[in-house]
């Protein structure tokens, strides 16, 4: 692939770090990424990627812009309230970077969909906020061996990790073997979220896609990141693939993805 | 033996803000013992109604996590830390 004169411009900074270079840049733009959750974790993550110049970043949501998304959402704007995630930010994304193709999938991801929807990406990035979705991407990515890029943020923490079960690595149900039980849980809404909090967690994702996609660097595969923001503490903790794992495992009794994605977003709270 | 608990931010209700407390105990499940005489209610949060760790929520014991060591039995020694993490889903809402 020649680069252009603007492309040789616009990535000069990636394309003099010997770790990225012109064929990493190229890796970049031949890219396709799918980002799960068009908000929080989504917007800091897409804008990065579309920066980079990943050349393909898939946007699931089905949601439309509220005015209370701004506080943290940062790829939409008091000018797209009303309209939807995915569109909204397919617009701040082409307009940061017009090698990007972006594709909005204005849908909620579930069990029937997501095995076709991951099928055309090489990385999957998961923003989303509910348990149910969490399950439906590990599951999906698992059986159609894609790296995931979990993230995931409430009050003032944040979890991120890589998920590569079809590697021997961990998957998500090897750290969660099950999701809290929905009666038990208070709404995202009511739980609460530091707005930049969306950002530190976001941008390590983003972090880690391009990593995995220029393929140097060590990967949180195996590892979960803990950021508290209070604290401004970060800690790895090493995840263990789980031998038991209903997934990943080798008596592994999920074939299938299924399940539904519901609203919560929290561990019983006080 | 004296160790230090870290408390995730959506159980520090419970613990008075408190992100990290002092317990005593030779096991994990001492600790959560003495967690729960001094925040009562939070054990609820972390083990089901046979006393077993909830599946969504993990326990440190430093850096490794005690479902793959001797679960709630293993035991814990003076100057450990043990981390109370648990699943988080938050992001694009």
């Amino acid at each position: 692939m020649a680069f252009r004169e603007d492309q040789i411009a616009r990535y000069s900074r990636h394309i003099i770090l010997k770790e990225v270079g012109g064929r990493g840049q190229e890796k970049l733009l031949s890219a396709r990424v799918l980002v799960i959750g068009a908000g929080g974790l989504g917007s800091p993550v897409a804008m990065y990627l579309a920066a980079a110049g990943v050349g393909t970043i898939g946007l699931v949501d089905m949601d439309v812009v509220d005015v209370s998304n701004l506080q943290r959402q940062i790829m939409h704007s008091q000018a797209t309230v009303g309209v939807p995630k995915v569109v909204s930010g397919a617009r701040t994304l082409s307009r940061m970077n017009p090698d990007v193709t972006v594709v909005p999938i204005q849908d909620r991801l579930t069990a029937e969909n997501a095995m076709e929807l991951f099928s055309g990406y090489d990385v999957i990035v998961d923003g989303s906020d509910n348990f149910g979705t969490r399950y439906i991407v590990n599951d999906a990515a698992f059986f159609l061996k894609k790296t995931l890029v979990s993230g995931s943020i409430l009050r003032f923490e944040g979890q991120v990790t890589v998920l590569e079960g079809h590697t021997g690595a961990p998957c998500y149900r090897c750290l969660y073997p099950e999701a809290p039980p929905p009666g038990l849980v208070p709404s995202c809404s009511e739980a609460g979220v530091l707005g930049v909090l969306a950002g530190t967690i976001g941008t390590l994702q983003a972090a880690e896609v391009v990593k995995k996609i220029l393929g140097v660097g060590e990967l949180l595969t195996g590892r979960l990141l803990l950021y508290d923001a209070l604290s401004m503490s970060f800690r790895k903790l090493r995840v263990p693939k789980d031998p038991h794992c209903a997934l990943c495992g080798p008596k592994a009794t999920i074939t299938t993805v299924s399940g539904s994605s519901e609203w919560v977003c929290q561990m019983p709270a006080s | 033996m004296s160790v230090v608990v870290r408390i995730p931010t959506p159980l520090r209700k419970l613990t008075g803000n408190q992100g990290e407390v002092r317990e005593e105990g030779g096991t994990v499940r001492e600790i959560l013992d003495g967690l729960e005489s001094h925040y009562p209610g939070i054990r609820e949060r972390l083990t089901d109604e046979a006393g077993e760790l909830r599946r969504f929520i993990n326990i440190y014991l430093n850096e490794e996590d005690i479902r793959f060591a001797e679960g709630l039995d293993t035991k814990v020694k003076a100057g450990d830390e043990v981390s109370i993490i648990p699943a988080i889903a938050g992001g694009a809402r």
